[in-house]
């Protein structure tokens, strides 16, 4: 592991200047490198036998909820639970605009309550910017549509950044839904903006309308992808990409598009195999890919507490001060 | 004996009557009279120095929200804000609660407007309630006022029906206006595809979705021989096959709305709703291949699409928003930024925004000459504003353009010789 080997990109006088963590898109290589120096620099602390820091004490946190989650709404609650906030989980439906309460009117509730941060995850892309534009809380994008997931891609890269010891320079590939997935709009980003060669591949209706502008470069085949890839970036494939014609049939995907042992083969030796969870086993994945070694699946998930502290930290004012609690540890 | 305005110094641009010269008008009993040629005892004078006078613009594509959404717009704050961007004249979309699809609805739509601010012409449904399946009674909503035919914003997805549709107008000489659009691309839809769409993570709309149904509209407008006119065209690939149907001699014609020639999709980065319609704004290709179309003949009007929505349709998720912007007290000035910026030249604009929409729906206006009716639009070319979108007439305060600083401004604005506006600071 390179614990801060990476510090140099950050400038002495650099200032996070984030009250809002909307997606990759706003950050810049600075702010990437800083949040995971960051991350890095809190992940000890939930390996103590008491996993509890004082920096966050008396601030309130709510998870505002409206499509079901478990992994990062609980992730981002241990987060803030280890920091000492307090934390309140809303779980809404979003069914409807028209029916009961609109998303502004919510926000003018919490804010009523005067929280410090709230975590947001909504099936609209925006609604992070939306719910901003009415709320004095810093927000937290937990996932916005088909638009970004910065936790995830942030918690991807430190990921890579641990077994890698850098970005810059890899072979990233990314296979699979690109165009629903809000984890590849992050990840796509994020890793393009640090350095990395980002190839996508999967069938073309799962590839997005001017992607490569993002940076990534749209391969003809899986195997393409795949050749001497550093990390390989599995993402799940909705059950319901079937019935919208996007794909025959989950079997017919696997067989042309699944990560499996022989794909790998062609892959760096020492290549990272990834996935945001949950996974659909034998669809995007070969079950023996996904706990053999090239799997940091799990290492994502630890990873990810620590970028959430990191991110709630730093929204909050991080080193500029919040109200003195900042040398807890 | 009758008073008489006289509209002095004013440049007259009628490009019908091959005229643009610095003249007066004179008007008498709501009409046109030559000069001296009434023995009045009551003349008003108006000094229009450095202003130009046009034929009344008309705008051949509005919602007017009214009957069923008076708290967007009624018939009365609608033909407000034409007067007040230098219409005279409007044709109202069908699209009302109920649907303007039987006689009973035109017939209160016309009563309504009758001491509004600008002449209404509605636009009754091509079917029943708007549902695509069966045809509502042309001759009828002939008789009682309207003027074509549309389903506007429920595109007719039944081949067979808009052919049906289009044959059946033809008898009782009503226009097809279409909203084209193929809406099985489009579902689901929010912004223009493409690469800022994918950056967003909003479902796009390619550019197909609109031409597909451009092209079937002109295959079924040579099929039956009707006349047919292509609303809010936004897409090159769209305008290339207008091109090509108009060069075979095809009946048809087309608008596009300020809003696709000024913006492209950037306008709707940071989620803005403001900037959602549809079609979409599309990319700098598209925009620029409508500006060429105008200046070439390809588009024969310029509408607005003025589709007021409260802020209960616009303070949401993007992909929740509705689709529309405010438009009547904008589009003069936005077009008018094409004659400054040289891509067409002063009479160009008077025929995009008076003389084709007149001729198009068969309606008067569109020129004035002496012993027409006097529906009057006086521009002050050079009047610099900033428009504020909570300072306008129209109840939708939903627009692009709030804040921006534009030039050019309707100051008097006349409907068979009544003044339906004037600008308080020139007068």
């Amino acid at each position: 592991m390179t614990e801060s080997e990476d510090g140099g990109k950050v400038q002495p006088d650099y200032l996070f200047e984030h009250s809002h963590i909307f997606g990759i898109d706003q950050l810049s290589v600075e702010d990437i490198s800083h949040i995971l120096a960051t991350a890095r620099s809190f992940r000890e602390i939930s390996t103590r036998p008491i996993k509890k820091v004082p920096t966050l004490r008396g601030k309130t946190i709510v998870n505002l909820f409206f499509e079901p989650s478990t992994r990062t709404r609980l992730s981002f609650e241990i987060a803030a639970k280890r920091m000492s906030a307090d934390t309140f989980n809303i779980s809404a439906s979003t069914s409807s605009a028209t029916k009961g309460e609109t998303l502004v009117d919510t926000a003018r509730n919490i804010q009523a309550m005067n929280p410090d941060v709230i975590i947001l995850r909504h099936s609209s892309s925006g609604a992070p910017q939306l719910l901003a534009k009415h709320i004095n809380a810093s927000v937290i994008n937990a996932g916005d549509g088909a638009h970004e997931h910065p936790s995830q891609g942030l918690l991807d890269m430190m990921t890579v950044m641990d077994h890698k010891g850098k970005i810059e320079g890899l072979k990233v590939a990314i296979i699979g839904d690109i165009a629903h997935s809000r984890v590849a709009g992050s990840d796509i980003i994020g890793f393009s903006r640090m350095g990395a060669e980002v190839c996508l591949a999967g069938p073309q209706t799962f590839i997005p309308a001017g992607v490569s502008s993002l940076g990534a470069k749209v391969c003809g085949s899986v195997q393409e992808a795949v050749q001497d890839a550093d990390v390989v970036m599995t993402l799940r494939i909705q059950l319901e990409r079937q019935n919208d014609s996007l794909i025959p049939s989950l079997r017919e995907y696997s067989r042309f598009y699944g990560v499996n042992r022989k794909l790998m083969q062609l892959a760096k030796e020492d290549a990272i195999v990834m996935h945001p969870g949950p996974i659909n086993r034998g669809v995007e994945l070969s079950p023996d890919v996904a706990d053999g070694t090239h799997s940091v699946i799990l290492d994502q998930v630890t990873n990810g507490v620590a970028v959430r502290m990191a991110l709630l930290y730093l929204v909050l004012g991080g080193s500029k001060g919040s109200e003195g609690q900042g040398e807890g540890r | 004996m009758s008073k008489v305005t006289v509209l002095k110094n004013g440049r007259i641009i009628d490009p019908v009557q091959k005229r643009d010269e610095v003249a007066d008008l004179w008007i008498c009993d709501g009409m046109l009279v030559s000069p001296g040629s009434t023995g009045s005892d009551e003349t008003e004078i108006i000094d229009l120095t450095g202003c130009w006078v046009l034929p009344g613009l008309i705008d051949m594509h509005v919602h007017l929200r009214e009957p069923g959404e008076e708290y967007k717009e009624t018939i009365e704050t609608g033909t407000l804000a034409a007067a007040a961007g230098g219409f005279t004249a409007v044709a109202c979309m069908p699209n009302t609660k109920p649907v303007n699809d039987n006689s009973a609805v035109t017939q209160f739509i016309c009563e309504e407007s009758r001491s509004c601010a600008a002449r209404v012409y509605p636009v009754g449904a091509i079917s029943k309630g708007s549902r695509g399946e069966t045809l509502a009674e042309y001759g009828e909503m002939k008789m009682a006022g309207a003027i074509a035919l549309t389903d506007d914003g429920h595109p007719v997805v039944d081949s067979q029906l808009m052919r049906r549709a289009m044959e059946y107008a033809a008898s009782h000489g009503m226009l097809i206006m279409s909203h084209s659009e193929e809406l099985t691309l489009s579902k689901g839809g929010c912004m223009n595809e493409g690469e800022l769409s994918t950056r967003m993570g909003l479902r796009g709309i390619p550019f197909s979705a609109e031409s597909i149904m451009v092209g079937r509209e002109i295959a079924l407008a040579e099929l039956t021989g009707a006349r047919v006119h292509l609303a809010h065209v936004s897409a090159e690939q769209s305008i290339a096959l207008i091109r090509d149907a108009k060069a075979r001699g095809v009946k048809i014609s087309a608008e596009t709305a300020p809003h696709y020639f000024t913006l492209t999709e950037q306008a709707v980065v940071g989620y803005n709703t403001n900037a959602k319609m549809n079609p979409p704004l599309r990319g700098e290709k598209d925009r620029q291949a409508v500006r060429d179309a105008l200046q070439d003949g390809t588009l024969d009007a310029i509408a607005t699409d003025h589709a007021p929505h409260s802020i209960l349709e616009k303070e949401l998720e993007f992909n929740f928003a509705a689709n529309g912007i405010a438009g009547l007290e904008t589009s003069l000035a936005l077009s008018l930024a094409l004659v400054w910026e040289k891509v067409i030249d002063p009479a160009r604009l008077v025929e995009l925004m008076s003389v084709a929409p007149a001729r198009i729906l068969g309606v008067p206006g569109g020129s004035l000459p002496l012993g027409a009716v006097a529906d009057i639009a006086v521009v002050d070319p050079e009047r610099k504003f900033i428009f504020k979108a909570e300072e306008s007439v129209s109840k939708g305060k939903n627009t692009p353009f709030d804040g921006w600083e534009l030039k050019g401004k309707a100051v008097l604005t006349m409907v068979a010789g009544r003044i339906t506006y004037m600008d308080s600071i020139r007068f």
